[in-house]
């Protein structure tokens, strides 16, 4: 059983959480992610690590209630237990030598790109970051990326902060503008990173994306991640999570992704009503 | 006098068309009256043949004696001198290859139940209340298994009897391996592999699961940092193979890996599971091993209509244990024998809605003996489908490999040991099972932990002395 020791909700539907999980903290780098399970018939579900502790064996995940296991945790409180928490799995991002970088998050995958940008900051890059969500009110660790960054331009898709267009409208705007860049490195919706990834094709920058596809065991045994990458087939869990994006076959990640949509919706929805129940 | 019976006593079981709607154990086990009498048509031989054919040795004819005497409780501890697992081997090993295939009586008869009968001591064995384990003397020796399948928990129960302090280290959360995520309920129920887990740790072995050596802990660091004086790696299968046809990442297309742990660890066919899985109408299951058969079983009891075995050698070199493909035929699974997939089909959305398959000759045999499948030109069908599952082996997990500083490994990635003693290039780190051997047999995994077992022990023995 892992305690919760930190629960903040971030906006109205993203929740960051620290779990007490020494053996992951200890090792934990950015771009590796855990998989947990809220209670003991809870689904194997995998998280991106947001930040780690090593003193304390605090593991953040920064989540959005989208389906019925993070509907469940976030019904979980700072002081309750998480049943399983496994990790780290992947492979770190490999950032050592890079002198400057964009780095662009895409909602609640921002939670995942503050680490790399903070990261990199430590190790004296300059960073750009871009961060990019649907309104004002879902705009997230704004304090936190403008510590880390030399650049912060923030987007939102109906202009209610920051600027107002895509991601990838504000990266264009550097690119054309003459920065240049060791690396790009993406985090968020499949449709998002697969946009990044055109654009900077187009300007030759080697691009990073981190993919988070169904998987089971996580530990290179169910197969589940495979997605492809440079015409061969790939496991998220061993080779990744983070690929070379002009090489990854986004529209055949994006039609994995939707397997079991159905069943996750009609999951979610029992989940609330079994929640509401309980409230009446 | 020995019962002369030219058949072995039958084994209760569930009617197919019951129990391919549900996933409760198909065979039920013998009644007392049963064991007897099948262990009466045991010949007590002289040179028993049949011990030479069990990877761990059991002493058969002693055990058999024992239920001719009525003394159930001791046949289970003439077993369990040589084996850790005996209710789990009693139900899914080869025997028909191994122990039975030397039975005297087999020459001209059917051999005598062996497994059956192991199964029945070890079954009466779990049944009585409040089995008292006795735990050994501490001998003050900390050694580490790295996984929990059957080489990890043979090997830890080995040790723990000589005095060592085990700790198992476990990627999952849940103890078992292979025997949790792999073996559906229906042929090795979970909660028998519970019971033989509780048992080890009642001895003393200490289970911590959710780590993951390779990732969370690294063997150098169990050595160097955590004082470990001995590791045995017990790894497991790894990364499942495919094919390489095309359409092989379409929606409905599973590993057997992938499919069998949804269905046995996350218990997706019960509906208070939130792992989910493809409800399929019409399952193509490719490969011809226990690990198909265990995937096509399950496919039906998931409510599919159809679900075909596809093949590409003959009955005669299907590498499953016999009773498994008799099982799967009883519950309506389709065997298409000499048949290759080349191409998986889709629809605009990428879910599979078809496979094409190519008619097989046997050609002269290759090296593994067996005839060599040769694809006969211009016989390609397709077959209608909704779902496909891969079942044609794994490749080790690279974890271990990678984070092991000097650990050698073969090309194709499983870890090179000495035969005698499981010791790999690292000294103080054995190997065995599935991760020295490719995808194997829970017992000859088993037959492995007990090697480096010994190994490990003959090694902390000596670097103490």
């Amino acid at each position: 059983m892992y305690k919760i020791l930190k629960k903040r909700a971030l906006n109205s539907t993203v929740t960051l959480m620290e779990v007490e999980a020494p053996y992951v903290a200890r090792k934990a780098e950015p771009g590796q992610f855990i998989i947990l399970r809220v209670d003991e018939k809870g689904e194997r579900v995998p998280f991106t690590i947001a930040d780690y502790n090593r003193e304390t064996g605090g593991v953040t995940i920064i989540f959005q209630i989208v389906g019925a296991a993070t509907e469940a945790m976030n019904h979980l409180n700072e002081g309750e237990y998480i049943h399983d928490f496994v990790g780290p799995l992947g492979k770190p991002s490999e950032l050592d030598g890079l002198k400057k970088v964009a780095v662009i998050g895409g909602g609640v995958g921002s939670a995942i790109a503050y680490p790399t940008a903070k990261k990199l900051h430590e190790l004296g890059a300059t960073v750009h970051t871009i961060a990019g969500f649907r309104n004002k009110d879902l705009v997230i660790l704004e304090d936190e990326f403008r510590a880390v960054s030399d650049k912060l331009i923030l987007m939102t898709d109906d202009g209610s902060y920051g600027e107002k267009g895509l991601v990838t409208n504000a990266l264009k705007d550097l690119l054309d503008a003459g920065e240049k860049y060791d690396e790009v490195i993406a985090i968020g919706p499949l449709i998002m990173m697969k946009f990044v990834s055109k654009l900077t094709k187009e300007y030759g920058v080697k691009t990073i994306v981190s993919m988070n596809p169904i998987m089971v065991d996580g530990t290179g045994m169910c197969g589940g991640c495979r997605l492809t990458v440079g015409g061969k087939t790939k496991f998220a869990c061993i080779d990744g999570p983070e690929f070379d994006a002009h090489q990854v076959d986004f529209d055949e990640v994006m039609a994995r992704t939707a397997l079991y949509k159905d069943f996750e919706r009609q999951a979610h929805e029992d989940t609330c009503n079994l929640f509401n129940l309980e409230v009446k | 006098m020995p019962n002369m019976s030219p058949k072995k006593n039958e084994m209760p079981s569930q009617a197919p068309d019951v129990r391919n709607k549900n996933f409760q154990e198909v065979a039920l086990g013998y009644s007392e009256a049963q064991a007897v009498d099948e262990a009466a048509r045991c010949l007590q031989c002289k040179h028993k043949p049949c011990v030479a054919g069990c990877p761990v040795n059991i002493n058969i004819p002693g055990f058999i004696k024992k239920i001719t005497e009525k003394d159930y409780e001791g046949a289970y501890q003439v077993i369990g001198e040589t084996s850790s697992l005996p209710a789990v081997c009693g139900r899914v090993c080869p025997q028909e290859s191994q122990c039975e295939k030397f039975c005297v009586r087999g020459i001209k008869n059917e051999p005598v139940g062996i497994g059956r009968l192991e199964r029945f001591a070890a079954d009466f064995h779990f049944a009585q209340p409040d089995i008292e384990v006795v735990k050994p003397e501490p001998n003050g020796h900390k050694v580490a298994v790295v996984g929990s399948g059957p080489a990890g928990l043979t090997c830890a129960g080995d040790l723990a009897k000589l005095g060592y302090d085990v700790t198992i280290f476990e990627a999952l959360h849940l103890a078992g391996g292979v025997l949790v995520y792999g073996i559906p309920e229906f042929r090795l129920p979970k909660a028998i592999v519970q019971k033989e887990i509780d048992t080890l740790e009642k001895l003393g072995v200490k289970i911590i699961r959710n780590v993951v050596v390779g990732r969370s802990i690294s063997i150098q660091e169990l050595m160097n940092e955590e004082g470990f004086e001995a590791i045995f790696v017990g790894s497991g299968a790894g990364l499942p193979n495919f094919r390489g046809i095309p359409g092989e990442n379409f929606n409905g297309v599973y590993s057997a890996n992938e499919f069998l742990t949804r269905v046995n660890l996350m218990k997706s066919y019960r509906v208070d599971s939130t792992t989910p899985i493809v409800h399929s109408k019409r399952v193509a299951v490719i490969g011809g091993g226990n690990v198909a058969m265990d995937a096509a079983r399950c496919a039906k009891r998931l409510g599919a209509e159809e679900v075909s075995i596809v093949y590409r050698r003959s009955e005669d070199e299907i590498p499953a244990r016999h009773e498994e493909v008799e099982h799967a035929k009883e519950e309506g699974i389709v065997f298409r024998l000499l048949s290759n997939p080349t191409e998986i089909l889709g629809n605009e959305k990428r879910f599979v809605t078809g496979m094409k398959v190519i008619k097989m000759g046997l050609g002269e045999p290759d090296d593994s003996g067996r005839r060599r499948p040769i694809e006969i030109p211009g016989s390609e069908y397709i077959l209608e489908i909704d779902t496909v599952i891969f079942a044609i082996g794994t490749s080790p997990n690279p974890l271990i490999k990678m984070t092991t500083e000097g650990l050698e490994t073969h090309k194709w990635g499983g870890i090179i040991i000495n035969e005698e003693t499981g010791e790999t290039s690292v000294p103080g780190v054995f190997a065995g099972g599935d991760a020295v051997t490719g995808a194997a047999t829970v017992i000859l995994a088993m037959g492995a932990g007990k090697t480096a077992a010994a190994g490990m022990d003959a090694y902390i023995k000596a670097k103490s002395a």
